[in-house]
């Protein structure tokens, strides 16, 4: 489980993110939505401990994330910002293997070995696991970034906007991925996410934030409602059945 | 084992473990075997290149011990030390363009020679190594503390902003030099040359073994660093204190090469992106690579330097200011073909 407890952040006076009060359940895929600016990436960064909250406390897993020794941190829970990775010259197989760092501390075992084997076949990188990251595609990279983070084997994850520069297949690979992971493994998967379809078909739950606050969080159908989501986008939204389940039409 | 089959049963049924399919990156390959030999002949040639005749004089065989082996175990420190001190920094500032020369750090550590002399008269090779140490490092850091907060990602612009503050620094130590009459120990500086090395004035070089010890025990973790600081504290490093030691390494190379020998170029650019072109960027199995080649570079361009105008000598910086020139247009113009020069 994770809990934040009056979260607050502000940055340069004018912005205030907070107080933020959620509890996000173990298991399953938690989506993050809500119009720009409304504190989705800064929650989720807050999170991960990349970003020092101003005030409040935030715990994963009964563990206090401004307390605790990084490396620890590092065995429960892991995050991944969106693509504006630098493209080092690693293969993919060197890259998904740092994923075992909090462990191995570089030296991998056997045991690590056959773990990275395992997340390069379970996000089809196999055919590619000794190309090195700069001739691949946009699309291939994220995969293995994500496959890193998912090598780290932590009960949580957290995902800054994966589908950021994906086209539609890439993105419906990326979140059917996502899925298995969170349902064949048994992850916690926090994800921010721009498109509302994509949210509502692939996660259990969903935080709507505006200006800074959490507007709404429920299961999917609780949120996924035309009046709730109107007030969020300020924009006319109307829900439809779709054949996957419900729809936003905007 | 145990640990892991238990973490499975707990999270339920994932997809059958895969065969381990290590990317063993073995040193001991037949192509490593083949450039240690390499560098082997070429340090034999360097003990045997000279003028002076090792065979014939009676003192010949004193000589190459006083001389040739000193310089030619200098080149080799020297070489490691210089190419190294590049692949770190390429890592750490996620630049193939940045070395010592094009961060303005060399220019730190002559300034921090000059110090030396301003401070105390007559300093001895510990004060000067010191005190090229110490500004090579606060330099460095300013450099970096620049790149961070400018956030200049583009390839171009970091190695021109760091020759351009380069520039700076050195003119401030020209001033500093005419200022208090002591233009001899910059020019002796500024033209790197192994000519005066001999037994008794080179032995503080073998420090750099030392820090090539360290860098490969923080290998792995460097080479994270140079994935960005969201990825390194994700997995659970603490991202400025690797660069903290990343900045040390750096200066502790870049201050001692400049005390005892001078103003090194351009090794740090080479001999990297040669690697890293071949063999890519992770740097703990790159690391005896990229040693063995710098000495191997420095060392030919030293007979080179020695050969050249016989019986004289030309510094050794000229050939390897000339050689990094065009190895730095050659990087520039793949770069742009492969469309990552913004």
């Amino acid at each position: 489980m994770i809990t934040l407890q009056n979260v607050r952040k502000t940055y340069g006076g004018e912005v205030r993110i907070g107080p933020l009060n959620i509890e996000i359940p173990k298991a399953g895929i938690t989506s993050l939505i809500g119009p720009n600016g409304a504190g989705k990436s800064t929650m989720l960064l807050m999170i991960g401990r990349l970003l020092k909250m101003d005030e409040g406390r935030i715990r994963v897993a009964n563990m206090d994330i401004a307390r605790s020794k990084s490396n620890d941190i590092a065995k429960i829970l892991t995050i991944l910002r969106q693509e504006n990775h630098f493209i080092t010259r690693l293969t993919v197989r060197q890259l998904v293997g740092f994923g075992r760092f909090p462990y191995s501390k570089g030296r991998l075992t056997k045991e690590d070995e056959a773990i990275i084997s395992k997340y390069i076949d379970f996000f089809g990188l196999t055919d590619l696991e000794h190309r090195f990251l700069d001739e691949l595609s946009g699309g291939q990279r994220q995969r293995a970034y994500v496959a890193m983070v998912l090598c780290q084997e932590t009960e949580y994850v957290l995902l800054d906007e994966p589908l950021n520069n994906l086209d539609i297949a890439r993105a419906v690979q990326m979140m059917e991925h996502l899925r298995r992971a969170a349902d064949e493994l048994g992850r916690t998967i926090v994800v921010v996410l721009h498109d509302i379809n994509f949210a509502a078909r692939y996660s259990d739950r969903i935080c709507a934030m505006k200006n800074g606050q959490i507007a709404a969080f429920g299961t999917v159908d609780e949120i996924m409602r035309p009046d709730l989501l109107t007030d969020i986008f300020e924009t006319r939204i109307e829900i439809i059945d779709g054949p996957y389940g419900k729809l936003a039409v905007y | 084992m145990s640990t892991h089959a238990m973490h499975e049963a707990e999270i339920g049924s994932p997809p059958p473990l895969a065969e381990p399919r290590p990317e063993r990156n073995r040193l001991i390959t037949v192509p490593f075997v083949l450039a240690v030999f390499a560098v082997i002949a070429l340090g034999a040639v360097s003990l045997f290149t000279g003028v002076y005749d090792i065979w014939g004089r009676e003192d010949g065989r004193d000589m190459f011990f006083i001389t040739r082996v000193p310089r030619t175990i200098a080149l080799m420190l020297t070489g490691a030390a210089m190419a190294m001190t590049g692949l770190i920094m390429h890592l750490v500032t996620r630049n193939k363009m940045v070395e010592p020369t094009t961060t303005g750090t060399t220019e730190w550590a002559g300034l921090g020679l000059l110090a030396a002399y301003l401070l105390v008269p007559g300093p001895t090779l510990v004060m000067r190594m010191t005190g090229a140490i110490v500004f090579s490092f606060v330099g460095t850091m300013i450099f970096f503390l620049f790149l961070r907060h400018v956030r200049l990602r583009s390839s171009l612009i970091v190695p021109i902003t760091g020759m351009m503050l380069g520039a700076v620094v050195s003119a401030f130590s020209t001033f500093m030099t005419l200022r208090f009459n002591m233009s001899q120990v910059i020019e002796n500086w500024f033209i790197g040359s192994f000519a005066p090395v001999q037994a008794g004035r080179y032995e503080h070089l073998w420090i750099i073994v030392a820090v090539t010890l360290i860098t490969f025990l923080y290998a792995n973790r460097l080479t994270i660093a140079g994935l960005g600081e969201d990825v390194a504290t994700a997995l659970g490093l603490h991202y400025h204190r690797l660069i903290l030691l990343a900045n040390a390494l750096v200066a502790v190379c870049v201050g001692v090469v400049a005390a005892v020998i001078g103003n090194i170029p351009f090794l740090g650019l080479i001999v990297p992106n040669i690697v890293s072109m071949i063999r890519g960027d992770d740097l703990r199995s790159n690391l005896p690579w990229v040693c063995l080649t710098g000495m191997g570079t420095i060392t030919l361009c030293d007979i080179v330097a020695r050969v050249v105008i016989m019986p004289f000598e030309v510094p050794v910086s000229l050939i390897l200011g000339t050689l990094g020139a065009a190895v730095f247009i050659l990087i520039l113009l793949r770069q742009r073909r492969s469309g990552r020069v913004r």
